[in-house]
């Protein structure tokens, strides 16, 4: 919740967009060759860092993203090279992580962390969507 | 000095007297009685009265009083009654006591009924979500200092929502009848609406029956007419408690409402011309609908051009699941318009830009720099100064200062007029393809609520759909604000109804959705609606008593709490301070978070007489709980669940 929030103008559309052009922008990185090769990262490990740096608050616990605040980033996260360069130098809204408060390594884990989740059962197989 | 003077009349009498004395005072010397010439011995001021007798000296003794019949208090319930003021919403207090006696008694306890509330902040809204339902104003009694104080925010958030309110507030204007053993004195103001009157449309201080029987009516019609807005009335204590006089002449004005402006035909033709001959137009509302007919004549005007609309949520403006609602892909839609239309936009520019959050903030447009931009807005003809919920200036090419619901009938006629059969060929291609995106959009929201179906805490997505399961079948309306959701029921659930939501809280006060959706389920409660609330665990901090009086009232209301334990988007402030600082973020739950402990929200319920369940925790458990729930609130009782929530 919060005391001071952007008005509802921005709210459900612009939200929408920034947390998409985020997605976009870093799949557009991807799609220019950089190579998909993750360092190898203690998933178990990579969780606790995603909420203590909280990586949650904006993209969620299982980084299923918000319209509101962050892109979904897991499972299959984009490629790592793609996602820790945003990390380290964004261009949208997310605020920046430099190697002084979360390392390589670090990084490495969390990227482990977000390719070990599960992928989520079909709509279809929902009834309580219909 | 002469001792001061017991006045037996009415303040109304006192000032005439007053009145009577100043003349006397400003007449010139020679027309003054002639007073005798002092004894040598006796002091100046003795002989020289500064003010005529019958101010400077004590009145006769007064005889005790102990019953009178009818007092002003009762005229005021009249014009409440008169005005079909259903409800009065308060936390009793002296000053209005006679107001509130009146009420119970005099009036029977109905239209206007006493709900009692335990913060005047509650009261208002209380009363702002209930208009937004009912489309008029309940009646708020409050004290002139300390429940104005406390109702400040709120009143502040109903005006920036372009909502009615109509407080009446108690004072003790004349200093010499205030008594200190009740704490007159510092429940008194010289001018008591002074503190809000930066965020009220309009506020009096009557000094006579008849004066306040004038103002009341007048008071009603301008928190009516659009854009609505809050206003205050001044009830003084001794207007209140005075008897009637036999001889009171007293009247009930009669109140007619205003009818709106409508655009102009020249405007409204204009319009239509850019509409038609647009290549891509584009429909953006926010506070747009007040009524149903109001929605159905904007699906008309959407359908007739085959153009997409853009709902800001201010109001449930457009069916969710229509074609034609591109609500999730604004920035495809506003980039590709020729022609963009905003009918009460009220933020019009954040509609058609975006703004950056870094160290410095840069914004870009998103629209065509060629674009035609029509506004249709009542803002125009209301804009104050102080407070800046104005937004940002839009520099648009045809601008009406019109009702946009009172406009478009004359704008849909005007458009079908100008349709040529080639062209309504041409939008119904765009039609087709919008409706395809949408569809694509609705699939995307279900596969997107999928993400995190079985995680604990439980996900927003999962939350939202459970619900839906348990009250897709009743006659409902979501009471709350949805921001902090995600926006997912806006995503996910066919609103096609006007009362199936109401916006936001305005003016971004926190403490505005708990009250809010109790006003808006006692609205509701005479319709037989389905009230369901979305309600965030830090608003109902702020005012938690609110559910006692939902308890109290048997008001049928189902709040799901979305518990995240924090005040989360101010967790996320902080994070951003502290990446931006590269200090980490490790810190940031300081002063955001509810933890150590956390709260039990059922328990808080519970204490106020609400049935409820939680924390809930386990995905897998909320459908039970949900039934059990639904089942408390079909029988017209409140209800609570306290959910463990995702972040967003």
């Amino acid at each position: 919740m919060t005391r001071l929030i952007r008005p509802a103008a921005v709210a459900l559309c612009a939200t929408a967009l920034l947390g998409g052009s985020a997605r976009i922008q870093m799949a557009t990185a991807a799609q220019e060759g950089k190579s998909s090769t993750a360092p190898a990262g203690n998933a178990e490990n990579g969780k606790q860092l995603f909420m203590k740096n909280g990586c949650y608050q904006c993209h969620g616990r299982e980084g299923q993203g918000s319209v509101v605040t962050g892109p979904r980033i897991a499972p299959d996260p984009l490629p790592f090279e793609v996602i820790s360069g945003y990390i380290r130098k964004p261009t949208g809204e997310m605020p920046p992580y430099t190697e002084k408060v979360l390392s390589d390594k670090d990084l490495a884990d969390i990227y482990a962390y977000l390719q070990s989740r599960p992928h989520p059962p079909t709509a279809k197989a929902a009834p309580l969507l219909k | 000095m002469a001792k001061s003077k017991k006045i037996p009349a009415g303040r109304r009498d006192f000032l005439k007297s007053v009145a009577a004395g100043a003349a006397a005072l400003a007449a010139p010397v020679a027309a003054l009685p002639a007073t005798p010439a002092p004894p040598a011995e006796e002091p100046l001021s003795r002989s020289l009265p500064l003010l005529p007798p019958d101010i400077e000296s004590d009145p006769p003794p007064e005889p005790e009083v102990l019953n009178i019949g009818r007092s002003g208090s009762d005229f005021m319930v009249d014009i409440l009654k008169s005005l079909g003021i259903e409800y009065v919403c308060s936390v009793a207090g002296s000053s209005f006591r006679a107001l509130h006696e009146s009420v119970i008694n005099y009036g029977g306890n109905s239209n206007p009924e006493f709900i009692s509330c335990c913060h005047e902040e509650s009261s208002v809204a209380m009363s702002h979500g209930y208009a937004k339902i009912e489309g008029k104003p309940l009646c708020i009694f409050a004290h002139g200092t300390v429940g104005l104080q406390h109702a400040s925010m709120a009143i502040y958030n109903a005006y920036c929502d372009r909502v009615p309110v109509y407080i009446v507030i108690g004072n003790n204007l004349d200093a010499t009848k205030r008594d200190s053993a009740y704490g007159e004195w510092a429940h008194s103001v010289q001018d008591a609406a002074a503190m809000v009157r930066d965020y009220v449309k309009w506020d009096d201080t009557p000094i006579s029956l008849t004066h306040f029987g004038e103002s009341a009516v007048r008071a009603y019609k301008i928190a009516m007419t659009p854009p609505m807005a809050p206003v205050l009335l001044v009830a003084d204590s001794e207007l209140q408690e005075k008897p009637i006089p036999e001889d009171a002449a007293l009247h009930i004005p009669k109140y007619t409402p205003a009818a709106v402006p409508q655009g102009d035909s020249g405007s409204v033709a204009e319009a239509a011309r850019l509409l038609v001959q647009a290549q891509n137009p584009l429909i953006v509302v926010d506070r747009y609908a007040r009524t149903q007919k109001a929605v159905d004549l904007l699906v008309e005007l959407a359908e007739t051009l085959q153009a997409p609309v853009i709902d800001q949520a201010g109001r449930m403006n457009f069916p969710t699941h229509h074609p034609l609602n591109q609500s999730s892909r604004r920035g495809a839609v506003v980039a590709n318009a020729d022609v963009i239309m905003g009918l009460e936009a009220t933020d019009f520019w954040s509609a058609l830009n975006t703004m950056h959050d870094q160290v410095n903030r840069t914004s870009r447009p998103i629209m065509k720099s060629d674009a035609k931009l029509i506004s249709i807005t009542m803002g125009d003809l209301y804009t104050k100064a102080n407070y800046q919920d104005f937004y940002r200036f839009v520099s648009v090419d045809l601008a009406m200062a019109a009702d946009p619901e009172a406009t478009l009938p004359s704008l849909i006629e005007e458009t079908k007029r100008q349709l040529t059969a080639d062209r309504k060929q041409a939008l119904q291609a765009r039609g087709t393809k919008l409706a395809a995106a949408h569809q694509a959009a609705l699939e995307q929201a279900r596969n997107d609520a999928m993400y995190a179906w079985d995680a604990s805490p439980i996900s927003t997505g999962r939350l939202c759909a459970e619900i839906w399961a348990q009250i897709k079948d009743e006659d409902w309306s979501l009471v709350s604000i949805l921001r902090h959701f995600s926006w997912w029921p806006l995503r996910l659930w066919p609103f096609d109804k006007q009362y199936q939501y109401i916006g936001t809280q305005g003016g971004g006060g926190i403490g505005y959705n708990a009250p809010a959706s109790v006003g808006a389920a006692l609205a509701n409660r005479k319709h037989g609606r389905f009230s369901v609330s979305i309600q965030d665990d830090g608003d109902l901090l702020f005012a938690p008593a609110v559910l006692w009086t939902a308890a109290h009232h048997r008001i049928p209301l189902l709040s799901v709490m979305h518990n995240n334990r924090a005040y989360h988007e101010e967790m996320m402030h902080v994070q951003r301070m502290a990446n931006r600082h590269n200090r980490g973020i490790d810190r940031a739950h300081i002063g955001t978070a509810f933890e150590d402990p956390t709260m039990d929200f059922a328990k808080i319920a519970e204490g106020m007489g609400v049935y409820a369940e939680g924390p809930i925790t386990d995905p897998n458990e909320l459908a039970a709980a949900l039934k059990r729930a639904v089942a408390v609130v079909k029988r017209g009782e409140p209800a609570l669940l306290d959910v463990v929530t995702q972040p967003r």
